[in-house]
């Protein structure tokens, strides 16, 4: 096949292109340049929008032997990752912008790029695996337990997934960095990306803060009553239990966790851990990384609510559109706009974005 | 096959140019020795300075060897001002073209940034010529603040010859740089008849070796050092001489200026033949910049509705090689100022592509990017239709 290899500079992508370089196909890397002021993002020694990113990726490609060229996706990442990133906070949601990203970037803009200049596929080096079951092409957690990142590509609809090849799912990050090591790749002891590539200090909240302001309001308890204030309703999460700085000691000593977030008044409500419990979970604009399950059916499964999070035993059914979840156990802490990701067992079956909790 | 359209980037060396780098790499000797061998390297440089000066219009003591055509527009641009702001404190006005290279825009906007200076920019026309009524009228309102003002002899994107002579007599004693990276070796240069105060020449692109240029400076005129360490060339720049390439420097600009006006002719009628192939198929394509006197072999083609790096990779399948302009640091592609600066759309900025030919392209090269020219352009377009 003639393929498109995503190569970030980093060493996975690398070994990504590389391997599908082995497999026969014919490759031409391409890094993405996600800012167009490469300064704008950048985070120091890692990130995605780097200069030194940008020459880490063409090098990877020399050494690999493959065309190397740089897409100007800025635009699109602004507007679709970025912005969005912005205003989901600013709705009091909390949104995931790898998973944005995913969808919207490397699976959308970049891939339909790819096919309409007559390639076949996005090689990228994310660590989940694709297999062909009696269920057609379908996709699978990775082999690394602690790199799969199958929950970050369930946005991504089959037609997406029949033109994306992820070499490396079933192999650990320990054996790639040595498979980079061997194959040349100077990238290979290169650290991991972490945190969201364009928050540089990895603060969040203070990268919120710059751009949405400070706009003070009041954190009240479930009755309403005020037991203090807040800077800005946006840089909480829910569940989240330190530094609210409540001026009002709580009854009993018993701690206290964001349990809403209300953006029209600019309120945070705080209350007992109790008042946290999630049994059920409903989802909208649910994809479908495989077949579709049958609407109105109960299927048991597992509901993954975080990038690293624990699987959660589960039944769901969908009515087509939304995904309705009851967890077997109560979950503590759950935010809307967060991805709801379905298992069955290692196989994605698909995701939706969190809308209300039960 | 491959097909290398991108001479304006660099060209392959002449015969000339590899045996003379060849011959002088082997010497021992720093040109600035008062030994024998030191003396030996002087000789072969200086004469290498007489030949490129008697090739360009000067005079030897004007050639001030440079380690690139981008030092060299640095040394005239921040020499410039500099200087004349030393001399006099309102003169912090620097007159450019709207369309230099980046070897000029880069330091005048550092200047700007960093060092209060004042720039004002020529515009150009949608034909590619700057503007003289404009330029008369920028000069006018600001004489007595303005350091310098540079034009490019040739633009690099579209190969339209601007009209210097014109500029230099609106300046009147306001120094006038130009950048005749692309001129030199390809068209009539002549530094004394031009006027102008300051040229830059680069070796590699005609002929020469990578990495050596020079700045023609005027006799008795001095600009502010950016180097210091040893004043080799005339206390303006400093550096131990890189005799082996300035000797191939010297050689590649007989061997172009020999065979110069013959070049010429011919370039131009290969450049006319690719541009009739690509429109024989491709009818609704334009040429920027499609006016005479310019470069011979430079064809800047809007192909509407492409994305031109989309073309670029296609091509590159292909084995042909082109250009889309400038790329910032990090190499994303930007849609050409000087075809904004011309009035071209955003748009139509991002779909132009350029084919530099050189004395190696054959007509056979020609028709092989004929013949894919459709189907690259024709998925360049759906990949552009489905953003
Ligand atoms: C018009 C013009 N000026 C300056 C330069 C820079 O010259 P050099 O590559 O020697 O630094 C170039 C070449 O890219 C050019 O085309």
């Amino acid at each position: 096949m003639k393929v498109i290899a995503a190569m970030s500079g980093g060493v996975d992508s690398a070994v990504a292109a590389a391997r599908a370089v082995d497999a026969g196909h014919e490759v031409i890397g391409v890094h993405l340049a996600l800012s167009s002021n490469p300064q704008k993002y950048r985070s120091g020694a890692r990130g995605c929008c780097t200069i030194e990113d940008s020459h880490d990726a063409r090098r990877a490609a020399d050494v690999i032997g493959i065309p190397f060229y740089i897409w100007d996706m800025a635009e699109e990442f602004h507007e679709g990752v970025v912005e969005n990133f912005l205003s989901e906070y600013a709705a009091g949601r909390t949104p995931n912008p790898c998973l944005r990203c995913n969808e919207k970037i490397k699976f959308a803009a970049v891939l339909d790029r790819a096919r309409a200049l007559g390639f076949d596929a996005v090689v990228t080096g994310h660590y989940a695996q694709m297999r062909e079951t009696d269920l057609g092409r379908t996709m699978h957690r990775a082999e690394d337990p602690l790199k799969d990142q199958s929950y970050v590509l369930a946005v991504l609809n089959k037609t997406q997934l029949d033109g994306a090849i992820f070499p490396l799912g079933d192999t650990h990050k320990e054996e790639v960095r040595k498979e980079a090591k061997r194959r040349g790749l100077y990238v290979a002891n290169k650290p991991d990306s972490h945190d969201i590539c364009f928050v540089p200090s990895g603060n969040n909240a203070s990268w919120l803060h710059d751009r949405l302001g400070t706009e003070t309001g009041p954190i009240v308890d479930e009755d309403g009553t005020k037991l203090g204030e807040h800077q800005g309703a946006y840089t909480y999460t829910i569940g989240q239990r330190k530094g609210l700085n409540l001026t009002v000691p709580a009854e009993g000593g018993v701690p206290r966790y964001v349990l809403k977030i209300e953006p029209v008044t600019n309120t945070v409500v705080v209350g007992v851990k109790e008042s946290l419990a999630v049994s059920g979970i409903v989802g909208e604009k649910a994809i479908w990384c495989g077949p579709a399950p049958e609407p109105a059916t109960q299927y048991r499964g597992f509901s993954q609510i975080r990038a690293h999070g624990q699987p959660l035993a589960c039944t769901y059914s969908t009515d087509g559109e939304s995904i309705t979840v009851a967890l077997d156990e109560p979950l503590f802490g759950l935010a809307t706009g967060q991805g709801l990701v379905i298992y069955d067992g290692d196989r994605v079956v698909g995701s939706a974005t969190i809308s209300a909790t039960l | 096959m491959a097909s290398y359209f991108d001479h304006a980037a660099t060209t392959p060396m002449s015969k000339a140019a590899i045996e003379a780098l060849n011959q002088q790499i082997g010497q021992l000797g720093n040109a600035s020795s008062l030994h024998t061998q030191g003396r030996s390297v002087r000789k072969a440089v200086e004469e290498a300075r007489e030949s490129i000066a008697r090739i360009a219009g000067a005079s030897p003591s004007e050639i001030v060897f440079t380690g690139s055509g981008t030092e060299a527009n640095n040394l005239a641009i921040k020499g410039f001002y500099w200087k004349r702001l030393g001399e006099d404190s309102a003169r912090n006005v620097i007159i450019i073209s709207a369309f230099e290279h980046h070897a000029i825009l880069d330091p005048v906007e550092w200047l700007e940034e960093h060092e209060g200076a004042h720039v004002i920019q020529i515009p150009v026309t949608r034909d590619g010529i700057v503007d003289l009524e404009a330029l008369r009228d920028i000069v006018d309102h600001n004489r007595a603040k303005i350091a310098v003002i540079a034009v490019m002899h040739s633009n690099n994107e579209i190969g339209t010859i601007q009209p210097i002579k014109e500029v230099v007599e609106i300046a009147g004693d306001i120094p006038v740089h130009t950048d005749a990276v692309q001129s030199f070796g390809k068209v009539e240069f002549n530094f004394d008849q031009l006027g102008v105060t300051s040229a830059t020449l680069s070796a590699h692109k005609i002929g020469g070796p990578l990495g050596v240029a020079a700045l023609i400076l005027q006799r008795g005129i001095d600009v502010t050092p950016i180097l210091h360490g040893g004043g080799q060339e005339r206390d303006i720049r400093s550096g131990t001489l890189n005799a082996p390439a300035i000797v191939s420097f010297a050689a590649a600009a007989q061997d172009a200026e020999l065979h110069r006006v013959q070049r010429y002719a011919e370039l131009r009628t290969m450049r006319r033949y690719l541009i009739d192939a690509i429109r024989a198929v491709l009818p609704d394509i334009w040429v920027n910049g499609d006016i005479e006197p310019s470069l011979p072999g430079i064809a800047n083609i809007t192909f509407p509705g492409t994305e031109s790096d989309g073309l670029l990779l296609l091509l590159d399948a292909e084995g042909i090689a082109s250009s889309t302009g400038s790329a910032c640091s990090a190499g994303v592609p930007r849609p050409s100022h000087v075809l904004l600066a011309m009035g071209l759309s955003e748009r139509d900025a991002r779909s132009s592509l350029r084919f530099s030919i050189g004395a190696s392209n054959t007509r056979s090269e020609i028709d092989h990017l004929a013949s894919v020219i459709e189907s690259v352009v024709d998925r360049a377009r759906a990949a552009l239709a489905r953003q």
